[in-house]
């Protein structure tokens, strides 16, 4: 499922004193089957456009086209409850809307909204609970007695429940271990991968969108203003830098490498594997010429 | 130096009439010393937090005993305890009570009865100290992250603590912001000298720490200082943190069969020996 955003502006109390406009003729598409990172600072518009994508807003100018339905500005659009179960989003601390009796009852409900079977819902959970890497036991319990980590598992779970197309992750990781924040990462880039899932990313992680992004959009005071794939993001540090932007500590290490034997190397390398392959291949080659 | 802290010999459990019930901490001891800046690292349920709460009374142990100022900590001196030490959480959302940064910081002192006009100072002398002194009358939900949590430690300061805890206080910050809080404790640590214990699984926060506690489990595991910490290498991925990255990159080159003579803890040393090991010949 495609989605297109063409020119959205976005105002919060419009028409009030207190208008505050939050993004400005914003203009990228996402091609179904990719990993978009949507990257900027606290304030450049992030968590607005979010709510884009599965008209939780709707833009004061401008279109949103979420596959074959489009949300325009100033109309008003029916029946998107399709949309929503369409397009899931794992909000920042997904764990703080955990609300039922038991991890099952609590993984149920998204999907039991949307008009799914009673047994149809529980084949899901029961299905979803292991692939999320929590063990079947934990669906009898309740889910306030599980730890920070597995209770992010479980939300994470019953958004997955709904089968969504598109899956909208703002911050997924905020607040976890070293471990659990890679445990998590791998988990929907493989999910992606497996189920041919659009997903969209958005962090201040520059490691994150280096490892699993397609394609990156830069955000900045409420416009999108630099996109392309990771290898061309990262090559502009300047431009990075006037956006007060660090590029990812990989290619950091890799502007000191270069610098230091005067030598650039073939490309820019966004992985701390493939920077280590790269550095030992242009060490050979060094050796080989003296 | 006189101690500021120390845990002695402390279990805990929150379950404790469970039979099979888990401890959050066990027989954990460590003391921090004036002047220190401790690092209390772990994964996700390693205990880290369930100290935090026994250090400022929050809970108290069923074996051993949590000293202030060598007192040992009970119900009749908490609040003499409480007001050595400042604590800043992991959210900035949820510490605000001010309707404006100033008012914010004021309101501790309010509630100890500090007179009119040596709240004012202490709440601007604070305020400075965090660099934060042009943002007087600013909302503080208007701030940044970083801003934010600055605050949150002008708050903790303008109460003259002996220590200040940090308990996750940069794991929800963006990189700038996580720069920000982390250059503002260093700054006042090497104005003021003040003691620190932070919180955390960011091992680059953690390397600017004198010590570093390695939490798993419950238990200490290690206690060093951070080279000592980080040299035990694999043992950190496995008990659920990362390495440094010149150390990951380190033994990923080393893999690669590129000559180094050690794995480093700094981008610079990792550099340097490139250069060493492989160009200056």
């Amino acid at each position: 499922m495609d989605i297109k955003l063409q020119q959205i502006s976005y105002a919060y109390a419009q028409g009030t004193p207190f208008e505050k406009r939050a993004l400005f003729d914003v203009d990228f598409e996402i091609p179904s089957h990719t990993y978009q990172a949507i990257i900027g600072h606290t304030g450049s518009g992030k968590s607005t456009i979010l709510q884009h994508f599965n008209a939780l807003l709707k833009p004061t100018s401008g279109e949103v086209h979420i596959g074959d339905r489009i949300v325009v500005a100033g109309k008003k659009a029916k029946d998107l409850k399709a949309v929503r179960q369409k397009v899931g989003i794992v909000f920042q601390f997904p764990e703080h809307q955990l609300f039922e009796e038991t991890v099952l009852k609590d993984i149920m409900f998204g999907p039991m909204n949307f008009g799914v079977s009673e047994k149809e819902a529980e084949a899901r959970a029961r299905e979803l609970v292991g692939l999320v890497g929590l063990p079947e036991d934990v669906l009898e319990k309740s889910p306030f007695d599980l730890s920070g980590g597995q209770m992010r598992r479980v939300a994470i779970a019953g958004v997955l429940a709904m089968e969504p197309e598109v899956i909208v992750l703002d911050e997924p990781t905020a607040g976890l271990d070293p471990r659990g924040q890679k445990e998590i990462m791998d988990m929907f880039y493989k999910l992606h991968q497996e189920r041919g899932l659009t997903t969209i990313l958005v962090t201040h992680s520059m490691e994150d969108a280096a490892r699993y992004a397609d394609n990156i959009v830069i955000m900045h005071e409420g416009k999108n203003v630099l996109r392309g794939t990771p290898q061309d993001i990262f090559k502009d540090v300047e431009t990075l830098k006037n956006l007060r932007l660090e590029p990812p500590r990989i290619v950091r290490f890799q502007q000191k490498i270069e610098k230091m034997i005067n030598t650039p190397f073939s490309k820019i390398c966004l992985t701390e594997e493939e920077l280590a392959t790269e550095i030992a291949r242009v060490l050979r080659e060094e050796r080989a010429e003296s | 130096m006189p101690e500021i802290l120390s845990l002695n010999n402390v279990t805990f459990s929150y379950t404790p009439e469970e039979e099979r019930s888990r401890n959050a901490v066990e027989n954990v001891s460590f003391s921090v010393q004036e002047g220190d800046w401790i690092a209390i690292v772990g994964h996700n349920g390693s205990g880290k937090s369930t100290i935090a709460k026994l250090m400022n009374g929050l809970l108290y142990p069923q074996q051993g005993d949590v000293r202030i100022l060598r007192e040992v900590l009970n119900e009749e001196n908490l609040w003499e305890s409480r007001s050595q030490m400042g604590m800043v959480f992991q959210n900035p959302d949820n510490q605000f009570v001010g309707a404006t940064v100033q008012d914010d910081v004021a309101f501790a002192l309010e509630n100890n009865g500090v007179p009119f006009e040596e709240m004012v100072e202490r709440v601007h002398a604070a305020l400075g100290q965090v660099k934060m002194g042009n943002f007087l009358d600013h909302e503080p939900h208007h701030l940044s992250g970083g801003q934010k949590q600055r605050v949150a430690i002008a708050g903790a300061l303008a109460l003259k603590p002996k220590l200040l805890i940090l308990d996750e206080a940069t794991s929800m910050l963006d990189p700038q912001g996580r720069a920000e809080v982390l250059q503002t404790v260093q700054a006042l640590r090497a104005e003021t000298g003040l003691t620190v214990i932070s919180i955390t699984h960011d091992l680059e926060e953690a390397m600017l720490a004198d010590r570093v506690l390695f939490m798993n489990d419950g238990k200490k595991f290690a206690e060093g200082s951070p080279d000592e910490i980080f040299a035990l290498g694999d043992k950190l991925v496995e008990f659920g943190l990362d390495l440094p990255f010149a150390m990951k990159l380190s033994k990923l080159l080393q893999k690669e069969g590129v000559p180094l003579m050690g794995q480093h803890m700094t981008e610079e040393e990792l550099v340097n020996d490139l250069w060493t090991s492989n160009f200056n010949k």
